[in-house]
């Protein structure tokens, strides 16, 4: 298994993040329907179909300038609140891993740490508020224990990637606290975040694009869309 | 100049809307609106909100107003990608209701008062709202209108609508108070220009008033009154320039707030 990750596995993510977006996007509308205004698988569809595009466009050349394009892209494509959010998450894991072509273990990790950082400070919520952050925050700490413990970047991922779905999993009985489902109080408990369960499939993607870097599938197997 | 408005909603009507309001009050002040997404769609952009920022930086400040949740992250984003100088010069006031904030900030931006004091102007949208109020209980926090009382009862045609009943100061070196009715005669009463103007000129006095009850420093209350011609503006006020304040609004009213 390698132990950096490059530009090429942060396109891969990338790419695989819209492709997964595409696939789940009725589901997210679903989700966002039950307790919001319907509209986040599209607009994240929206978003990283622009970010493939922009993609397609330029090539960026280190994993931190693949962080700015999605951040800048989806601040300004989304058009909803999952754009600040994860705009402000790909902006400060970009300024985390700064000119570096290689991101090793701990890098990495702090990346992860760095956009969750910025979720918060950008929505101000905390874990148990049923936000994207139910999901972020146990794959930081997973992410960063694995990390420690010294494993490679694709495990870390992976250890990140399962956190992220089990933390999605744990928003389904939560009452809202932030966000427009804080508009249905207790109505909105019974229902998984919207939110919480894209950001478990943006890691999940995160971790297959390291997973298929690690098998030597390279650029083309990574970016399986 | 003046200090510039920008209105943020999901909605490109709302924000077009709330423009369109407060110019009926503040010609002069720069309004922006930065409603809906890039292609008209329900939601927020961060290029309407870049660009309006803008457009509504005259060289004083630039105060953003926002709807609800992603409009204030949106703006915030669009904070951080602006330089210091330009950064320093731009304020949000996401607590207090669009509508009567953004009326009440233009009214105080009209008069060429520098960006903290629109801030205030914004912020006394939330005058009567239960304390740390969320955006909806803001919405329903209503004036204490006065109830019923000559204020509703269409006051005698007399040639002199002017009744001053000056009060003798409370005590050696007590507060000074004075108050006086006088009887709205202008055909559209106290409308939202004569509310401005009255709620503009007391704020630069050193005195608390009200009239009919409601502090007469505040636009949205005074509005909110929706006295019509022929009724009664009871007012009182407390402080050092107590008799000059009520002097200013019986005598504004008596003279039709120069509408005759
Ligand atoms: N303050 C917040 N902090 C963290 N996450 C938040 C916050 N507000 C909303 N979210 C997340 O955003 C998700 C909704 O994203 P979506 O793109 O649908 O935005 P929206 O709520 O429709 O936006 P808007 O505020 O423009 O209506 C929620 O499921 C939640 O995870
Ligand atoms: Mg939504």
């Amino acid at each position: 298994m390698a132990d950096t990750l490059n530009a090429a596995w942060a396109e891969a993510w990338l790419r695989n993040s819209a492709a997964v977006v595409a696939e789940h996007r009725k589901e997210l509308i679903d989700l966002d329907r039950a307790i919001g205004d319907a509209d986040h698988g599209e607009n994240l569809d929206r978003g990283f179909s622009a970010v493939v595009q922009k993609l397609d466009e330029s090539n960026p050349e280190t994993p931190g300038a693949c962080f700015k394009l999605a951040a800048m892209t989806l601040m300004s494509k989304v058009g909803g609140a999952a754009g600040p959010l994860f705009g402000t998450a790909y902006l400060r894991a970009g300024t985390t891993v700064g000119e570096s072509t290689e991101l090793d273990s701990p890098l990495l990790a702090q990346a992860l740490a760095a956009a969750r950082d910025g979720i918060v400070a950008r929505g101000k919520a905390e874990v148990g508020d049923k936000t994207m952050i139910d999901a972020w925050t146990p794959a930081v700490d997973a992410a960063t224990e694995a990390a420690e413990a010294g494993a490679g970047p694709a495990d870390v991922l992976e250890a990140a990637a399962v956190a992220a779905q089990q933390g999605a999993e744990s928003t389904d009985p939560l009452v809202a606290r932030k966000g427009r489902a804080s508009y249905l109080a207790e109505r909105s408990a019974g229902h998984r975040d919207p939110g919480a369960a894209s950001s478990a499939l943006l890691l999940r993607a995160a971790a297959d694009a390291a997973a298929a870097a690690g098998n030597g599938a390279g650029e083309a197997g990574a970016s399986g869309a | 100049m003046s200090v510039g408005l920008l209105i943020i909603s999901h909605s490109a009507k709302i924000a077009e809307g709330v423009c369109e309001l407060a110019a009926q009050m503040a010609a002069d002040v720069v309004l922006v609106p930065a409603g809906g997404t890039d292609d008209g769609g329900i939601g927020t952009s961060f290029e309407k909100v870049q660009s309006g920022i803008e457009k509504a930086d005259t060289g004083d400040g630039v105060l953003i107003l926002t709807d609800l949740g992603s409009a204030v992250m949106t703006a915030e984003s669009a904070l951080e990608f602006l330089e210091d100088a330009q950064r320093n010069r731009v304020r949000m006031q996401p607590d207090v209701p669009l509508v009567e904030g953004a009326i009440a900030a233009a009214v105080a931006a009209q008069t060429g008062v520098t960006l903290e004091a629109v801030v205030q102007g914004a912020q006394s949208a939330q005058t009567g709202a239960p304390a740390g109020g969320t955006q909806g209980e803001a919405a329903s926090a209503e004036p204490a209108i006065a109830p019923s009382g000559s204020a509703e009862q269409p006051a005698e045609p007399s040639e002199s609508a002017i009744a001053l009943s000056p009060e003798p100061a409370g005590g050696a070196g007590g507060v000074e108070s004075a108050s006086g009715d006088v009887e709205l005669i202008n055909p559209m009463g106290l409308h939202a220009r004569p509310a401005a103007v009255t709620a503009q000129e007391l704020t630069g006095m050193d005195a608390d008033i009200t009239i009919n009850g409601v502090d007469a420093k505040s636009v949205m209350l005074l509005m909110t009154l929706g006295l019509k011609q022929g009724q009664t503006l009871h007012v009182a006020a407390t402080g050092p320039d107590a008799r000059k304040a009520v002097d200013f609004v019986t005598g504004q009213a008596a003279d039709g707030f120069g509408e005759l």
